[in-house]
């Protein structure tokens, strides 16, 4: 048995009175978790505490709070990882999660945030027509993609984080996005384009999110929820070529096309390209509304004119031909960690990496033999 | 020491000041520098975003690229960009992952007669401080410690998260290496919001409200905790922290007027260069704070 001190954000919007701290000493063992720490207090000390649970054991996501400051699972924090990422002074806080409405203590109002985020983005899957008369038949690989969003359960710890929400509330969001994924990535839904356009043209869809990783870090299940928004955005661009009217597309399309001309970034070029160009009539008024900063930029030679308006710099040979050759495939290859796994994990099981060789010799199984679900 | 050095394209654009401070601290430092003239933008994740092939690619030539100037004696390969760092690193760990991905990339290469072989060593200027030269040797080289200077760290996302793959634990604070710099150089540390969040700089051209609402937001949490000044290692941020200051300021409506530091400008004023040999005039926000402390330091030695 060891000794934990816990620190408990308290909150009760019903009582008119400000938030406070409530300190409490529990004994458990280090391997406990933060969860149970929590219920002893209240089952001990102070019967009044709120708080959220159900499974214990990490799948029903919803005991989400902050610990130390960062969010996750209280049942999936053990008290001696907390205590090691606790302060100087040896004390466990725990707070509720950020950027949803507190109901009492530790339990956020989820359905007023996530849940409505999750219906925003039709999370179900709208059968590919016609439909077969058996089941769909489906690459393996393209299952095993799903199943990293498919392993959200719903806890809200990205939401709590997710910085773009914290200044856009109306933001779809990390889990919603996610969750967006689970369908464009799947093969047997038939609604990809819409979508897609769906979200990209939202000004708080695709293209609203800042890419800041707050929801990887945060995720208790490695769902990596910016990597599936990101996937959105390349399928929404080069697949469906979906313009969207936030600029999203154009800008990465200037941006990619500012490095094959010139290797380096102009940054004189990408602004008014993300706009559709000098001369397009999205760019003057934004343009026109930088003016000020730009003379600011001109007095203070932060830019000279000529570094404005010349290309100092062109793409080397190398930089060109790699362009060329990535850009020509007729395929994408795009390498999926989450599927492949490393070298180095394959070498510590040999056995798991040979039984997924023997499974599918050549990387492709034969038509009508693969996995296929239901 | 010596270290293959990509000093990135803002460096070299709209924020050329960081470059050239960068190049005026590198020699007090014994650093010596050799830049990577051609090798060509990380991508800063837009690329990878378009196609995650094209920035492997486009990283591994950059790294096959150092990688020939460490067999020439350089010690490692030195960025000075929070944001090339995370997306480097993120192309890194894709391209270390798998042999037989690296030979797809390395084919491409081969045109140019480059290979990139696994584990290069690419630090940012932020962790070669901390780790390769130390903050006791940084601290013996401080002539004018910044006593009283009140600075914000602000390190940009792609320097700290995801965690596991920056290798950042508690045997490695790498998300606390700002404020031991500071500590070190002798000024003080500014604790306040948004010392670890976004800039916003990447939608700037999606969702302009909401990015400037986030720089406007942490310039104003570092004014309310009364910072003299922030410090950075992206010039991607300075860019939304200061270039688009005035804008930040309109959309959070207070004036702020919170000048912000590249790092090798904040360790060069610690290391007695003057304000003007670091640039500071350059930036759009005025550095007045910093430049009364240094001027009230050394009695207006530097001249401005
Ligand atoms: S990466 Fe995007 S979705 Fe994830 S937390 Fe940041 S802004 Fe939100
Ligand atoms: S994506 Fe991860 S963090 Fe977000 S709700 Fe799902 S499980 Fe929780
Ligand atoms: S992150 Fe920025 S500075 Fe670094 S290479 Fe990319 S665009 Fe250039
Ligand atoms: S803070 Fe801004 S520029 Fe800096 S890394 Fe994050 S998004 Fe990039
Ligand atoms: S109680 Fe179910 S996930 Fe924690």
């Amino acid at each position: 048995m060891a000794e934990f001190k816990l620190k408990i954000r308290r909150y009760d919007p019903e009582s008119g009175s400000a938030p406070y701290w409530d300190e409490h000493t529990v004994e458990l063992e280090p391997h406990r978790s933060v969860l149970e720490g929590i219920l002893q207090a209240r089952n001990e000390n102070d019967g009044s505490i709120g708080v959220r649970c159900s499974c214990r054991a990490a799948i029903c996501g919803s005991c989400g709070v902050r610990v130390n400051g960062k969010p996750g699972l209280a049942c999936h924090t053990h008290l001696g990882a907390a205590l090691e990422s606790a302060g100087e002074d040896g004390v466990i806080e725990v707070e509720p999660m950020g950027n949803m409405p507190i109901i009492k203590d530790l339990i956020v109002d989820m359905d007023a945030v996530h849940w409505k985020k999750i219906q925003r983005v039709t999370p179900w899957l709208i059968g590919k027509q016609p439909v077969p008369e058996r089941e769909y038949i489906v690459s393996r690989e393209s299952m095993i993609d799903v199943t990293q969003s498919m392993a959200c359960i719903q806890c809200g710890a990205c939401v709590s984080d997710c910085l773009s929400m914290e200044v856009d509330p109306l933001f779809v969001g990390p889990a919603a996005l996610a969750k967006a994924y689970r369908f464009v990535g799947d093969p047997r839904d038939g609604a990809h384009e819409q979508r897609l356009k769906d979200l990209s043209e939202d000004k708080h869809g695709i293209y609203d999110c800042t890419h800041c990783f707050k929801c990887i870090e945060a995720c208790p299940k490695g769902v990596a929820p910016m990597n599936q928004i990101m996937r959105l955005r390349r399928i929404a661009g080069n697949d469906f070529q979906i313009k969207d009217r936030n600029n999203g597309e154009r800008h990465e399309a200037a941006f990619v096309s500012n490095i094959e001309r010139n290797g380096i970034l102009h940054e004189a070029d990408l602004l008014p390209d993300s706009y559709g160009g000098k001369f397009h009539p999205r760019a003057v008024p934004e343009l026109i509304s930088s003016l000020p900063i730009v003379v600011t930029a001109l007095l203070r030679r932060k830019m000279t004119l000529g570094k404005a308006l010349l290309h100092p710099h062109t793409a080397p040979d190398g930089v060109k031909r790699i362009f060329e050759v990535v850009e020509g495939r007729e395929e994408r290859n795009e390498f999926n960690l989450y599927i492949s796994g490393t070298d180095a994990e394959a070498e510590a099981s040999p056995e798991v990496a040979a039984a997924i060789e023997a499974a599918e010799p050549a990387g492709v199984a034969p038509e009508g033999t693969e996995g296929s679900s239901g | 020491m010596k270290v293959a050095y990509w000093p990135g394209c803002v460096s070299r654009g709209f924020t050329a000041e960081l470059h050239g401070s960068m190049a005026a601290v590198a020699p007090m430092l014994e650093i010596e520098l050799v830049e990577l003239d051609r090798a060509s933008c990380c991508g800063a994740g837009v690329i990878a975003e378009h196609s995650q092939e094209l920035a492997d690619t486009l990283n591994a030539r950059t790294f096959a690229l150092a990688q020939q100037e460490i067999t020439q004696g350089a010690d490692l390969m030195m960025n000075i960009c929070s944001t090339c760092q995370g997306a480097q690193n993120e192309c890194q760990q894709r391209l270390d992952a798998s042999a037989e991905y690296r030979a797809q990339i390395n084919e491409t290469l081969s045109d140019e007669g480059l290979e990139y072989q696994d584990g290069i060593i690419n630090k940012n200027f932020l962790w070669v401080l901390v780790e390769e030269i130390g903050l006791e040797k940084l601290r013996s080289l401080v002539r004018r410690p910044l006593t009283d200077l009140r600075v914000g760290p602000f390190y940009g996302c792609y320097i700290v998260r995801p965690t596991d793959r920056l290798d950042i634990n508690r045997a490695q604070p790498r998300d606390e290496y700002l404020g031991q710099v500071i500590e070190t150089l002798g000024g003080t540390v500014i604790d306040y919001a948004g010392s670890h969040k976004c800039c916003g700089f990447p939608i700037i051209t999606m969702n302009k409200e909401a990015s400037l609402e986030q720089a406007g937001r942490h310039l104003a949490d570092a004014t309310d905790a009364q910072a003299d000044c922030l410090v950075t290692p992206c010039p991607l941020c300075h860019l939304n922290l200061d270039l688009q200051q005035p804008m930040a300021a309109k959309q959070v409506g207070r004036e702020l007027n919170m000048p912000v530091l590249h790092l090798p400008q904040l360790v060069g004023l610690a290391l007695g260069l003057s304000p003007k040999e670091l640039g500071l005039a350059h930036h759009i926000v005025k550095p007045t704070a910093v430049i009364d402390w240094s001027q009230a330091v050394v009695g207006g030695v530097g001249g401005w």
